[in-house]
């Protein structure tokens, strides 16, 4: 009998020591999301010090002679992402709604891992192709002066995001119960009206997580934006600045992060886009994660 | 065992490593003297990397490390004593040498070549040569159409290197403000600004409306090369290393390297034999201007 118990409580011991350095690591994220926060904060912040706000929000960004406006930056990141948008969550959700409810089961295996292989691609490899096949054929095609645009900036954004779309869509569809479709077929509904009016429907709360998931992942990729969007910083006027090249903040960052002296505006304004940067995708994280709980909470009340 | 205390326990863990971290980065420059870190201008990356990997055939005792960035780039670092030779394709600035000081440290320089910006359009383009102020002109955007120069009716497409590249800078003060020091003029802002001379060509090979500038060693036979003249009344020149160290081509720079204070033994070694005929043969070869003739 005391043998037993001396086990248990190395047993015990054991599993506490290994509690708590899960805790740690579960912890951990959260200090070092407060702590780049912070770091965001202390090199962001100072630049409302050195550089008058309205020449902050102004339109004209050249900052080797203190222009520091970063207007058409923010819209640039915007208009590159609100075309990813367009460009990935039709065909995305599409995606997941074939291969979870149309698509024979071996078109099943070959798609998934092909998705899969695609979210794995580099995005440096994707932008490489974009200089040398997409933008290219985009002016030609479309007769621009040049095809280093938002557009192609947005083709290759929603091609990243489409894999986070699908795959978290079609997790959404699966849990939708089979009850739900078995149901509906029995009223007599076709299989596009099942997919439409009820598993769609259904599954509404968690492709919208999609979504926002897809478009942060398409808001913060920067290798691929850098090199086919011409990086030029023009003032967003109307949506045909799709058609026109563009700059945004994450290439912005990342073309002049490296050549700044540390302690200049010029560097703390590169900072301050970083919060603004940072605040866009905890907004749109938060927003994808409360769509998320109110989902469990209407299915717990559907429950009870 | 409270919250409290695994944070402040992880904090400390944090701090040591961090601790250790900085004890091993100060100690290793004093470790090996015969390690050079050669670091800057990307447009002397290619003509750097070609004269590290020579030197070290003849000096194998000798371990060099090449890196681009930019100038800026380069010079921060010289500023900040993390680099053995620093690269510039542009004096430093005064700022910049106030900055070293601040640190103890004495930039020391050393013209290693030169080099021309040469600029380039599409072959299809039927404008053969241009003035500095019509180049100023096309790239501050007050001409937006090569119908305006009697090319074909197309819209102009300026491209330049990003703002961190010492090219973007030279190009900036000696084309688009012809040299002058009053003239606050800046690129058109729908100037594509990309972030290699790789992309620069490339796009100019394909794009019948693209203007663009890069250094002459980078410039490949897919693009056409523009004669520039200084003024309307001076001749259309090609740049050539002949019209560069005859000082007649327009946009022509030297390039640099500077040293923080006084070289040693081993970096000033390597910096004489670069300027030797040896060295200098090197610079020939990648395109860019020699030194001496």
């Amino acid at each position: 009998m005391p043998d037993i118990f001396e086990r248990k409580t190395r047993e015990t011991r054991g599993e506490w020591i290994i509690t708590r350095l899960i805790q740690a690591a579960g912890y951990s994220s959260i200090l070092f999301v407060l702590m780049i926060f912070y770091f965001l904060i202390a090199n962001g912040m100072p630049v409302l010090g050195e550089i008058r706000f309205s020449d902050l929000f102004s339109t004209i960004w050249y900052p080797i002679e203190n222009y520091y406006g970063i207007l058409p930056l923010i819209l640039g990141s915007l208009v590159v992402t609100l075309g990813a948008a367009l460009v990935g969550v039709p065909i995305g959700i599409l995606t997941a709604v074939y291969i979870s409810e149309i698509a024979p089961s071996w078109a099943k295996e070959v798609l998934k891992p092909l998705i899969e292989i695609l979210a794995g691609i580099p995005s440096v490899v994707l932008g490489f192709l974009g200089i040398l096949v997409l933008s290219p054929f985009l002016r030609e095609s479309l007769n621009l002066p040049t095809g280093l645009t938002a557009l192609a900036g947005s083709l290759l954004l929603g091609a990243i995001a489409i894999p986070t779309i699908v795959s978290i869509s079609e997790d959404a569809l699966n849990t939708v119960p089979k009850s739900y479709r078995e149901a509906a077929l029995a009223l007599g509904t076709t299989r596009w009206q099942t997919i439409w009016g009820v598993t769609l429907p259904a599954a509404r709360s968690g492709i919208l997580m999609a979504v926002m998931l897809g478009i942060g992942r398409s808001i913060g990729e920067t290798m691929t934006v850098m090199m086919v969007t011409g990086n030029a910083p023009v003032m967003p006027k109307s949506l045909g600045v799709l058609f026109a090249p563009i700059r945004t903040m994450t290439a912005t960052i990342a073309s002049e992060m490296g050549e700044v002296a540390g302690g200049s505006p010029h560097y703390h304004v590169l900072f301050f886009i970083g919060i603004i940067l940072f605040l866009i995708t905890l907004g749109v994280n938060v927003m994808a994660s409360r769509i998320a709980f109110r989902t469990r909470k209407r299915s717990e009340q559907v429950l009870s | 065992m409270g919250v409290v205390k695994q944070f402040i326990l992880l904090g400390l863990i944090l701090l040591l490593a961090a601790c250790q971290a900085g004890e091993g980065s100060t100690s290793t420059p004093a470790a090996a003297s015969m390690y050079i870190e050669n670091k800057g201008s990307d447009t002397m990356v290619n003509l750097a990397l070609a004269w590290a990997e020579r030197y070290q055939q003849l000096h194998p005792e000798v371990s060099l490390s090449v890196t681009g960035g930019g100038s800026g780039t380069g010079i921060a670092a010289l500023v900040n004593n993390t680099v053995g030779i620093a690269n510039a394709s542009r004096k430093i600035k005064q700022e910049e040498i106030n900055e070293a000081e601040a640190n103890g440290i004495t930039p020391v320089e050393f013209t290693v070549a030169r080099d021309a910006i040469g600029i380039i359009v599409n072959h299809e383009n039927p404008i053969d040569e241009l003035t500095l102020q019509q180049l100023a002109d096309i790239f501050t955007g007050r001409i937006d159409n090569w119908a305006e120069l009697g090319g074909q009716d197309l819209e102009i497409v300026r491209l330049s290197r990003e703002t961190n590249s010492g090219t973007h800078v030279y190009f900036l003060e000696t084309v688009i403000r012809l040299g002058s020091k009053e003239n606050h003029d800046i690129f058109s802002r729908d100037t594509l600004l990309l972030p290699s001379s790789e992309g620069i060509i490339t796009e100019v090979r394909d794009n019948p409306h693209a203007i663009g500038y890069d250094g002459l060693g980078y410039i490949t036979a897919e693009v056409k090369v523009i004669a520039v003249a200084k003024d309307a009344n001076s001749p259309y020149i090609l740049p050539s290393v002949d019209t560069v160290n005859d000082k007649s081509y327009p946009i022509a720079r030297d390039l640099y390297m500077y040293t923080p204070g006084v070289p040693s033994p081993a970096v000033k070694a390597y910096i004489e034999w670069i300027q030797s005929s040896d060295g200098q043969q090197l610079v020939r070869e990648l395109g860019f201007v020699p030194i001496t003739p």
